[in-house]
């Protein structure tokens, strides 16, 4: 039971500007290992810039800089020196909007794992379905793996990106809004997933969503305006928040 | 209400000034159709593709010509669109930072709107002159400066129409830029670019001042190291010629270059559709 309250990412003092604008405001903060963590607050707070640095995918633009430290198995994912691939193969991520490759579903899981493994033809076809079980795809596609991963619904789509980051088999998942261009039927498929999933993988969630933040998350950090305003267990955030402004935004008043 | 009526009769009068821009291309299209299918028709037969270009008087067809034209566009098409691909996915993909990308961007948009004569003429000066005849490589040189810039514009055009969510998805599994470009952005814009070298393959079929200078003609089939019969070419001298059977002749070649362009048009048509619905 301890280890699973393990930080799998401890944030420790992080800044982080665009330019001068300065986005991140000495976030300071524990992913807890095996856990579901929510980020929650009103648009432009900072939730996506917070998890695009888990993964360093801010370094793909100029002008953008994180200041800081985020530990993850003892190592700082800052560091210049860090291995951005294999980052990227420890720290999977899925976006607001589906980004299925314009390759069939079958090359669309293979992809990320031919980055990383060499496998035989029937060593790949088992993970692909492994992973798109994993995701609570496989049932749907299985006999349209040859087809284009394009020609899926909106939520097939999704599911079909999370099988994708599964496939590498990560540490740790980011969804960043996974739902929110989703219809509801959608998206309790993926709520019901992000429930499956955290028995293997620490999980950063982030919603615009309470009720989804509520259902799905162990934990629920709030935020505003660049700082981290509340974090703490998601049954006493909801319940008996500490901060004023994380009570006003979860009840309404404010958001 | 009077708003309202002043917006409907806003509405009605662009909407007229519209139609009537376009029924004025359209007249004009199918005037040159009508020219071009009525002048044309009568001379096409087998004999057009079996039979060489005649000396005036005798029967004969276009067969050496249409051969020259494909032979010297695709070796054209062939040298111009690697490189074009390859220019156009490092000014999308790989230019963002320093100045080799938009001087290479400039430089290729002068090459885009330089008057083809001056393509030919250049091989004339560094290859022709040099070798001492015509040739048809020396034709399909001239073409593929053509390809090139053709196919650089549209290559980075249709990649930047790929979603930069694309590219950070494939980042975010840990693929290097590389095999994100090859595997993920160009596969994405595959119709479009495709559809960019049909438009320059379009472009280099009816061109007739590069060849002038490069391949010039020949009565007779004959190999890439010798002058070389095309289409523009011949059009061009029959048209000119006073022989009521060559003039037969020019049109019908007239007609075979209109129809395949417009062919390559409705095809690029077709390919591009499917690439702007996701
Ligand atoms: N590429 C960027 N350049 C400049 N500012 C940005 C950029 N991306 C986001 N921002 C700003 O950073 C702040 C946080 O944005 P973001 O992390 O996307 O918020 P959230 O995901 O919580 O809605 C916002 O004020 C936004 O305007
Ligand atoms: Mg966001």
């Amino acid at each position: 039971m301890t280890q699973a309250l393990n930080p799998k990412l401890a944030v420790k003092n992080l800044n982080f500007y665009y330019g001068n604008f300065h986005a991140l405001k000495n976030i300071n903060l524990d992913i807890r290992e095996g856990k579901v963590t929510a980020f929650i607050g009103p648009s432009g707070c900072g939730k996506s810039t917070l998890l695009r640095t888990f993964n360093r995918m801010y370094g793909l633009y100029p002008k953008l800089r994180a200041e800081g430290e985020i530990i993850m198995n003892g190592r700082n994912v800052l560091d210049p020196n860090v291995d951005l691939n294999m980052l990227r193969a420890k720290v999977g991520m899925v976006f607001q909007k589906p980004t299925p490759f314009p390759m069939s579903i079958y090359d669309n899981i293979a992809f990320g794992v031919k980055l990383y493994e060499s496998l035989s033809k029937s060593e790949m076809d088992d993970r692909v379905e492994w992973a798109l079980q994993k995701a609570a795809l496989w049932k749907e596609v299985k006999d349209k793996l040859k087809q284009s991963g394009l020609g899926l619904s909106g939520g097939q789509q999704q599911r079909l990106c999370i099988a994708r980051a599964v496939a590498v088999k990560p540490e740790v998942l980011l969804l960043d809004e996974p739902t929110s261009a989703l219809d509801p039927i959608s998206t309790a498929h993926i709520e019901e997933l992000v429930h499956e999933l955290k028995q293997d993988y620490t999980i950063a969630i982030v919603t615009h969503n309470m009720q989804q933040a509520a259902r799905v998350s162990d934990y629920t950090a709030y935020m505003y305006l660049g700082e981290l305003i509340e974090v703490g267990e998601t049954d006493s955030i909801f319940t008996t928040p500490k901060k004023k402004a994380t009570e006003d935004y979860i009840t309404g008043k404010f958001g | 209400m009077t708003l309202y009526f002043r917006r409907r009769l806003i509405n009605a009068l662009s909407l007229t000034l519209s139609l009537a821009a376009m029924a004025f291309g359209l007249f004009w299209l199918l005037w040159i159709l009508y020219t071009l299918f009525s002048n044309g028709l009568p001379g096409l037969g087998m004999a057009l593709f079996t039979q060489n270009t005649p000396a005036p008087g005798s029967t004969g067809g276009l067969a050496n010509a249409i051969v020259g034209s494909l032979a010297m566009s695709s070796v054209g098409v062939a040298i111009g669109t690697p490189i074009g691909i390859l220019a156009g996915t490092y000014l999308a993909e790989f230019g963002e930072r320093g100045w080799l990308a938009p001087a290479t961007r400039f430089i290729n948009d002068i090459l885009l709107s330089a008057p083809s004569i001056v393509i030919g003429l250049f091989i004339y000066d560094v290859y022709v002159a040099q070798v001492g005849h015509f040739s048809g490589w020396a034709g399909a040189l001239a073409l593929s400066l053509l390809v090139i810039p053709v196919v650089v514009r549209t290559t980075e055009n249709m990649l930047r129409l790929v979603p930069n969510s694309m590219r950070e998805a494939a980042y975010a599994l840990g693929a290097p830029q590389w095999k994100m470009v090859l595997q993920v952005s160009l596969r994405a814009a595959k119709a479009g670019v495709v559809t960019g070298i049909l438009l320059a393959v379009a472009r280099i079929v009816g061109e007739t001042a590069p060849l002038l200078f490069t391949a010039l003609n020949n009565q007779f089939f004959s190999n890439m190291n010798q002058p070389m019969a095309n289409l523009p070419v011949v059009i061009f001298q029959f048209a000119m010629s006073p022989y009521d059977d060559w003039h037969t002749l020019a049109w019908a070649g007239a007609l075979l270059i209109g129809l395949f362009v417009l062919t390559l048009n409705i095809i690029a048509r077709v390919l591009i559709r499917p690439a702007k619905s996701h």
